[in-house]
């Protein structure tokens, strides 16, 4: 029998909707992440662009040009680091990371925040339980462990969880650096 | 004899038009001109940037309506209207089966032939899009915000449902004639008692000034000769309806002979003002009818279809100083109103000529009873009394005129497969060009209305011949784009159409396009069997019905594994689209249903049936490439014996 659980309906009901922006024939379309509508639930970019939690992640997604994966079809779950856990790394990370001669090095860590999947928290849950593993964007696989005070991906703890029209946003408090990378 | 003549002066004027405007009928020189570079520009549109208008063209023998834009020619969109669509599902699905219903029961195909927006003061307002079913006379209204047919009404006493859908310039109505006459009621008749006994009906259909909701006010039941096409007057005609007739000698049978024998037929010309004052006042007969109105409701994503029983009938004998009849040379068959509705065009479909009739000195012919006997007690004006001007066109086969806004008129000529521009009041030709091949209808957007939007004109021709890459006998009708800005007018694209486009209804996209609708809200979603929350999935039965309440997002079924069905059921499958983004449709496919897919946007619920006839574990999936995991986005059902005691189970992971 089935027992989805409730889907956070208060976080989806939280969720900014996305705002107009300059039609298409006026501006510079540079892919997905220009279209908009006054409509449609906020993907996973435009909620991180309205939070300001997230400078940080926005910039480094620019930087690695990876603005219009993030608003794909996907569907995708993001872990999501803020800017505090940015903050952690050690002094001159960031700003080395998001140097052009750094791009693809930058795009791999991100992709291995992001995984081509549909998981909410109580699907993270399920599947730590059952000791399976995340397939990230980056081609490596994350750990997924159950504690006492909650779901662990990669070592970090999730905060908080957001629904966005393609998928879920999980903040976590630390950035995941990739094994042997 | 007489018909031997006639067709003696077909051909011999036919051999002059080809041997003086032979440069015309030669490809090459049509060619030349279109291949210069300024005419690439100017239906250039780049990537990613949008077509000035949209053009809603009639699907013909599909049934349905195209939407496409110009001046690029691109197709966007086949709206499904009176033709089952296995592609979304349309016709098929539970919930739209009943737009189909008919008094004959559901008729699943329709030819579709006239659309025409909605208007206020005269003037596109972007509404709706009317069309009508010629087969099994139906009006449709599609709405421009969801692009979807949100009504069908089906016409009574009606049969060949050609002189439709226009509509008056407030929307007041929507106008429906028949093209056959029939007996009114249907009864039991020879055939050869068709003179005097048959009736053509004209249907002044309402249109809701705010949900656009049809009823058939009342029907006029006129004179049993064919009603060919129509047009609303406007502006200073406002409140007059003009319907072309042939077969004003009441021929049963060949009419492409004994349709033809008359010198003139009519412009029938209907105070439709008068006549909804005299049933508003009580007037008319109420007589019993069975026809279907089917109404599409966007929340509950349903469609229900309800049997009227009764329809207004009004006998024009009763209405005195309401109808009149037009003379009007040689089986006219458009019948088109200039923007100012002054003029009144008949253009007759077996004369080199057009027929050009003024409002005005009808409404004096009318005062003064300048008549010429009449028919069945209706007036016949006199010719020369109510004639502005004959156009001396030098085509063949005129059938149809469109308007500019700078005073000219463009009319399309079959036989000599041409469009020819010429000027309102004046009546001389300014300019031709030929077509390719054939010319039916043509279309300038806004051309029904008072205020035509004049840069281009769109002909939609029948033949197509080797205008494209050869695609076997059946090729798609071909259109032709003319930029109408300058004095002369220039051909400057060509583009392939899909059905039989009869008609077609243009407007600028600013008018619409701001209004699209993106998705459908699920916390809106009012469908009986919608699932707002995947937890809400369950799977019930009946008897033998067995219905699944289903969520979808990507990229997965919930519930995705069912057991318990059985060889012998019927199986509904009610699936809600959990997705809340725009452009994120999901499909539905279920191995060996007897019917189509689903498509199902955003935040609405479809249900299809499935009659497992097989013992097994079937799968199903998701038809439309949604997302990166699209292929995982599939399930099971498992199919037992009839005589099987599994109890139905659903889950999803296991769980």
């Amino acid at each position: 029998m089935i027992s989805c659980k409730n889907e956070k309906q208060e976080s989806t009901e939280t969720t900014p909707v996305a705002t107009e922006q300059a039609s298409p024939e006026a501006s510079e379309n540079q892919g997905q992440a220009s279209v908009t509508d006054k409509v449609s639930d906020a993907n996973a970019l435009q909620v991180a662009q309205s939070l300001p939690d997230f400078s940080t992640l926005v910039t480094a997604i620019e930087a690695a040009g990876l603005e219009n994966s993030v608003v794909n079809a996907g569907p995708l779950t993001i872990f999501a680091p803020t800017n505090e856990a940015f903050g952690k790394l050690p002094e001159g990370t960031v700003e080395t990371l998001v140097k052009p001669e750094n791009k693809e090095k930058l795009a791999f860590i991100l992709k291995n925040h992001v995984a081509p999947a549909n998981y909410p928290d109580t699907q993270l849950e399920k599947d730590a339980k059952k000791g399976r593993k995340l397939y990230m964007a980056s081609g490596e696989y994350l750990e997924i462990v159950k504690k006492e005070d909650g779901i662990y991906v990669g070592g970090t703890k999730i905060l908080k969880t957001v629904k966005v029209s393609n998928g879920w946003i999980h903040v976590i408090g630390d950035v995941i650096v990739p094994k042997d990378k | 004899m007489k018909s031997i003549l006639k067709i003696m002066t077909l051909l011999f004027s036919a051999s002059v038009l080809l041997s003086s405007c032979g440069n015309n009928n030669g490809k090459s020189s049509g060619n030349n001109s279109a291949l210069n570079s300024s005419n690439a520009e100017k239906v250039y549109v780049a990537p990613g940037e949008y077509d000035e208008f949209y053009a809603f063209m009639s699907g013909g023998y599909s049934g349905n309506l195209t939407v496409y834009g110009l001046p690029s020619g691109r197709m966007f969109k086949e709206i499904p209207v009176f033709s089952q669509f296995p592609t979304t599902g349309y016709g098929y699905s539970e919930e739209t089966k009943p737009m189909l219903n008919t008094s004959f029961g559901m008729v699943p195909w329709d030819d579709s032939h006239h659309p025409d927006i909605s208007q206020t003061n005269g003037v596109l307002d972007g509404r709706w899009v009317f069309i009508n079913g010629n087969n099994t006379p139906r009006i449709a209204r599609i709405s421009l915000k969801t692009f979807e047919t949100e009504e069908i009404i089906e016409v009574p006493n009606s049969a060949g449902n050609h002189s439709s859908s226009f509509i008056t310039e407030n929307t007041e109505y929507v106008v429906a004639g028949t093209r056959f006459s029939v007996p009114v009621p249907q009864a039991d008749l020879p055939i050869n008692e068709y003179k005097g006994k048959f009736k053509g009906a004209l249907s002044f259909i309402s249109v809701d000034k705010e949900t656009g909701r049809m009823g058939i006010k009342f029907q006029i039941l006129m004179p049993g000769f064919n009603y060919d096409l129509s047009h609303p007057g406007r502006d200073k005609s406002h409140g007059w309806f003009f319907f072309t007739t042939y077969n004003t000698e009441e021929a049963n049978s060949l009419l492409e002979v004994n349709a033809s024998q008359n010198d003139k037929d009519f412009i029938a010309a209907i105070n439709w003002k008068k006549i909804e004052e005299y049933v508003n006042n009580g007037g008319g007969t109420k007589m019993p009818a069975n026809y279907a109105h089917n109404v599409y409701d966007e929340h509950t994503h349903t469609a229900t279809s309800t049997m009227e029983k009764e329809v207004l009938t009004v006998n024009p004998a009763d209405v005195p100083g309401a109808i009149y009849f037009l003379p009007t040379p040689k089986s006219p068959h458009g019948c088109d109103v200039t923007p100012t509705g002054e003029y009144i065009i008949g253009n007759g479909k077996l004369s080199a000529d057009l027929t050009v009739h003024s409002f005005s000195k009808m409404l004096d012919a009318i005062e003064n009873k300048k008549f010429d006997g009449d028919a069945y007690g209706i007036p016949i004006l006199k010719y020369e009394d109510i004639l502005a001007g004959v156009v001396k066109s030098g085509g063949l086969g005129p059938l149809h005129t469109e308007f500019d806004d700078k005073g000219n008129a463009y009319t399309t000529f079959f036989i000599s497969s041409e469009v020819v521009k010429w000027k309102i009041g004046t009546w001389e030709v300014i300019d031709r060009k030929p077509t390719y091949y054939s010319v039916g209808h043509l279309m300038i957007p806004g051309g029904n209305s008072r205020k035509p939007f004049g840069k281009y004109v769109v002909a939609m021709n029948k033949i197509t011949k080797d205008r494209y890459l050869p695609t076997g006998p059946e090729l798609e009708h071909s259109a032709q784009l003319y930029d109408i800005s300058g004095e002369k007018m220039e051909l400057i694209y060509d583009f392939p159409t899909h059905g039989e486009p009869h008609y077609a209804a243009g407007i600028p996209a600013d008018l619409i396009k701001g209004n699209s609708q993106k998705i459908y809200r699920l916390d809106e979603n009012k469908h009986p069997y919608a699932i707002t929350s995947p937890d809400q999935a369950k799977v019930t039965r009946n008897g033998n019905e067995v219905h699944i309440s289903m969520a979808m997002i990507r990229s997965h079924f919930t519930p995705d594994n069912i057991e318990g069905v059985k060889v012998g059921d019927k199986v509904y499958f009610h699936i809600t689209n959990h997705e809340q983004d725009f452009d994120v449709p999901h499909g539905f496919a279920m191995i060996g249903a007897n019917n189509s897919e689903l498509l199902i946007m955003p935040g609405q619920t479809k249900t299809l049936t499935w009659e497992p006839k097989q013992v097994g574990v079937w799968p199903f999936y998701c038809t439309d490439f949604c997302s990166a995991l699209h292929q995982e986005m599939q399930g099971y059902v498992r199919v037992s014996p009839a005589n099987s005691d599994i109890e139905l189970s659903w889950s999803l992971d296991g769980e």
